[in-house]
């Protein structure tokens, strides 16, 4: 659409003139709508990280950090997390490519490695709270499994997310809006390996050494 | 609200979980008589939208509206309905302390007077005043910018309804079970679960996590939508201060909420699967939940009054026939409170033994929030001296706000002195000074802005006789309730008492129930003006721009029209509109083809089963539950199906809007 001519006898300043279109020339606020949104979900993980700086030394005489973590399954986890970033990116690369194969590809080795993530987690709170050292065996255990699970359903439901839009690429193709939808994916997607790197750091490593 | 002391056995079936007859308080007769008198309504209601057939509009053209002025006006339709009911709650405890001196027991017990303290709260802040601002803020901020509708229009159709479950799960405990009685912010170990059995936490706990949803996305709306749908030419500070006012406000619930939906989280899986974060054994700390509530508590308050800080700037400026004195420094200072706003919480709880250097810490950053309250004042009256003001309603509530508010910051800075604190905490001199700053901050401004914008959303003036009586009755009435509340804090008298032996504090409280009754007259002034007024729309009728206003909202049509605006605006500096008229602004007769976003029933739906969920799990009900949350998911995910979500209003609509509009 071309510009409107109101009937303004002043100058008129500022961007707008003869060349501007009008309406939808608005940029879509998608990004940056989403990115508040990121951001206020980052103050909840910020809300649940001090908790568990302020609580996760409350044992109650049950055990601690030494007691339950291990460093080695631990490290699988985030490589599985850490990869399936990666293969986000790849798929992004796929899709600026205009290859919708090999973007369902990446996206489903994406939905893979991040199943592989929650799986191990699932069976580790299943460890944890079949030795006796579940949610309400103290305060140090409530704020661990509330963070870390928290961040767990943040993955699941990105992977439901995931597996929606892989659907709904496949039916309407890279359109625009899709693309829109695979980019604010990926934004959360990252936004999810980040906070598990603090995860990762101030859970398990700091509490380790 | 169950009123027997015992409450309850707790008895758990697969079916109904631990909902059982004895829950629904059937021998209360004050509460089947409400319940009574509202199915009545309820029926007359229904009655009427049949014999009209109004169903179907109200459904098409309402409920599954993403039109950000028809959701503005529905939050304030919520804001009024829950008024009503939060100002019960104030009757009901003005009522109660009135009598209840010297061994009177008064006429309500302990536990149901509990609940009255807890539901007033929760209502009027979470209900009645975010509702307001809310409406207020999606009403006229896209108006003000230039813009056809907010950033995510269904994201706000959403947002509103998941506001009105969580105020539909408040009222449901009044008929079905229990409300907390843990006061409004719900401080454990009292509200864990070894000291509120029973239903009427989990109601509090569901209730505001739903409603907080809603709030965090339409904060996140808002900020896009100032961000990104600004009218051509429009640079930030060319905004509205009420726009300024509702990114600064919005910027604070998007940072604030978050902290509360974290901490009500937590004191939920304290009382759902036994954890301890806020537990007095097993390394639990309560007092980490009344820092985290406070840390979304404090922001919160400013969430209500910045935007009415605009509300009055706008008004200032359009009475006085000026530009607001001060323009960049009101912004500047709206932007310090925001900051500020969230270093001060712990100045709720300087009791709680942190020492004298935090204490004194936020002792002092609460008192530097008074230095850019103040420059707004002087940049509210400076904006009035040597301009020709004009007292209309709104101006008066202006004026009243001024005055009232300054003494209530007055107070405010008393108590932010931590040994004053010592001595006030909890006393009925703080219940005074948060009502002086809400009332005559927030409450006031509501009524200023209903009176100011209404010609704009319905294309009549209020009634003038009737909008002056309720002001004086809610300014006289305010005083009389709430002067007497600071003498009795001086003298000691803690908040939330049932009953009190000293029988001379009995005149101070019964004057603050007369007070509370010149408030009810206030409020009744008004629902009578909007009946009034409604009657005699023709008489009342006004073109557009009934008050000579400043900024765009004021170039629409009134009613406006979906599109808003039927042509882009450019904008080339601060009161647009004011400059426009001066140069002869005429719209012009080409119009061309308008892009909108179409009405989805999404929200609604999702809403609907966010409300099942809310009541699955305040009463056990598993099944229910597991169902209603995988409904919501569905839901959801099926509306991301739709990609059919916008439609185009040809010209020739567009032409008979408009001559509809310069007709009328």
């Amino acid at each position: 659409m071309t510009m409107l001519d109101t009937p303004l006898t002043g100058r008129i300043e500022g961007p707008a003139g003869p060349a501007h279109t009008a309406d939808h020339a608005h940029a879509s606020p998608t990004p940056i709508g989403f990115w508040i949104y990121l951001m206020s979900d980052c103050i909840i993980f910020g809300c649940l990280f001090a908790t568990y700086a302020v609580l996760g030394y409350g044992y109650a005489g049950g055990p601690a950090p030494h007691d339950l973590f291990e460093p080695g399954f631990v490290a699988w986890e985030t490589a599985l997390l850490l990869f399936s970033s990666i293969t986000f990116g790849i798929a992004m690369l796929r899709a600026e490519a205009h290859d919708l194969k090999g973007t369902t590809l990446w996206l489903i080795v994406t939905g893979l490695l991040g199943l592989g993530f929650i799986a191990m987690e699932i069976y580790e709170f299943n460890h944890l709270i079949h030795i006796g050292a579940g949610p309400d065996r103290s305060a140090f255990l409530s704020s661990f499994f509330v963070l870390v699970g928290t961040h767990g359903l943040h993955v699941t439901g990105g992977l439901i997310w995931l597996v929606t839009l892989t659907i709904q690429l496949n039916w309407k193709g890279l359109t625009s809006a899709n693309m829109q939808r695979l980019s604010t994916l990926s934004m959360f997607w990252h936004f999810l390996d980040l906070v598990w790197i603090g995860v990762f750091s101030f859970v398990y490593l700091v509490r380790l050494v | 609200m169950a009123t027997d002391a015992v409450q309850p056995a707790e008895v758990w079936t697969p079916f109904f979980g631990r909902l059982t007859l004895d829950w629904i308080p059937y021998h209360e007769p004050i509460l089947v008589g409400t319940f009574g008198a509202i199915v009545l309504g309820g029926l007359v209601l229904l009655a009427i939208l049949t014999k009209y057939r109004l169903w179907v509009p109200l459904w098409k053209d309402w409920i599954t509206t993403i039109d950000h002025k028809k959701i503005g006006i529905m939050y304030m339709i919520l804001g009024f309905i829950m008024f009503v009911r939060g100002f019960a709650d104030a009757l009901m405890m003005r009522a109660q302390q009135a009598m209840a001196a010297g061994g009177a027991e008064g006429y309500l017990p302990p536990h149901h007077f509990d609940q009255v303290f807890t539901a007033h709260g929760v209502i009027m802040i979470f209900f009645v005043a975010m509702a307001f601002v809310t409406g207020i803020m999606n009403y006229v901020m896209p108006a003000q910018i230039g813009a056809r509708d907010v950033a995510f229009p269904f994201l706000n159709n959403f947002s509103f309804w998941m506001t009105v479950a969580g105020a539909l799960l408040v009222n449901i405990s009044l008929f079905v079970g229990e409300f907390a009685r843990v006061g409004w912010l719900a401080f454990p170990p009292l509200s864990g679960s070894d000291y509120s059995t029973g239903p009427g936490m989990d109601y509090y706990l569901w209730s505001l996590q739903i409603a907080g949803v809603g709030t965090t996305l339409s904060g996140i709306n808002l900020v896009a939508t100032i961000f990104k749908m600004r009218a051509p030419g429009m640079k930030l500070f060319d905004m509205p201060v009420f726009t300024w006012t509702t990114l600064c406000t919005n910027v604070l619930i998007v940072a604030a909420f978050p902290v509360l939906t974290a901490t009500l989280a937590l004191l939920t899986l304290d009382r759902y699967l036994g954890t301890h974060f806020f537990t007095n054994d097993m390394g639990g700390n309560a007092m980490m939940y009344v820092n985290l509530i406070w840390i979304w508590g404090h922001p919160e308050v400013y969430i209500l009054i910045i935007p009415i800080f605009g509300v009055f700037s706008e008004i200032v400026s359009t009475f006085s026939g000026k530009p607001l004195f001060g323009y960049k420094t009101m912004v500047w200072a709206t932007a310090c409170i925001m900051v500020l706003s969230f270093v001060v919480w712990l100045h709720h709880f300087f009791t709680m033994g942190s020492g004298a250097n935090v204490n004194t810490f936020f002792g002092i950053t609460t008192m530097i929030i008074a230095v850019p309250t103040g420059v707004k004042i002087f940049n509210w009256l400076f904006t009035m001296y040597k301009g020709r003001v004009r007292f209309e309603v709104p101006m008066l509530w202006t004026v009243g706000f001024l005055v009232t508010f300054t003494i209530g910051g007055m107070t405010g800075v008393l108590l932010a002195v931590p040994p004053v604190d010592f001595q006030l905490h909890n006393t009925l001199f703080l219940i005074a000074h948060f009502h002086n700053v809400i009332i005559g901050g927030v409450v006031f401004g509501v009524m200023a802005a209903v009176t100011f914008w209404w010609p704009k959303a319905f294309g009549f003036k209020l009634d003038d006789r009737w909008g002056k009586r309720s002001f004086w009755f809610w300014c006289i009435g305010f005083y009389f309730a709430f002067m007497p509340l600071y003498a009795l804090g001086l003298m000691g008298v803690t908040r939330r008492m049932n009953a009190y032996m000293d029988s001379a504090w009995q005149i101070y409280f019964v004057i603050a129930a007369f007070g509370a009754g010149l408030i009810a007259l206030g409020i009744a002034s008004t629902f009578i003006g909007f009946f009034v007024s409604i009657k005699n729309r023709k008489a009342l009728a006004c073109g557009p721009d009934p008050w000579n206003g400043r900024t765009l909202e004021w170039a629409m049509q009134s009613p406006p029209a979906p599109y808003n605006f039927p042509q882009e605006v450019h904008v080339r500096g601060r009161d647009e509109w004011w400059r426009m008229k001066q140069e002869g602004f005429q719209w012009s007769e080409i119009y061309e083809p308008i892009h909108m976003p179409k009405n989805t029933a999404s929200g609604v739906l999702i809403a609907a089963f966010a409300l099942v969920l809310g009541f699955a799990m305040v009463w056990y009900i598993w099944w229910l539950a597991i169902v209603s949350f995988f409904a919501c998911l569905a839901i959801g995910i099926a509306h991301t199906f739709n990609y059919n979500r916008d439609y185009w209003i040809p010209e020739s609509d567009i032409a008979k809007q408009e001559q509809k509009g310069a007709l009328a």
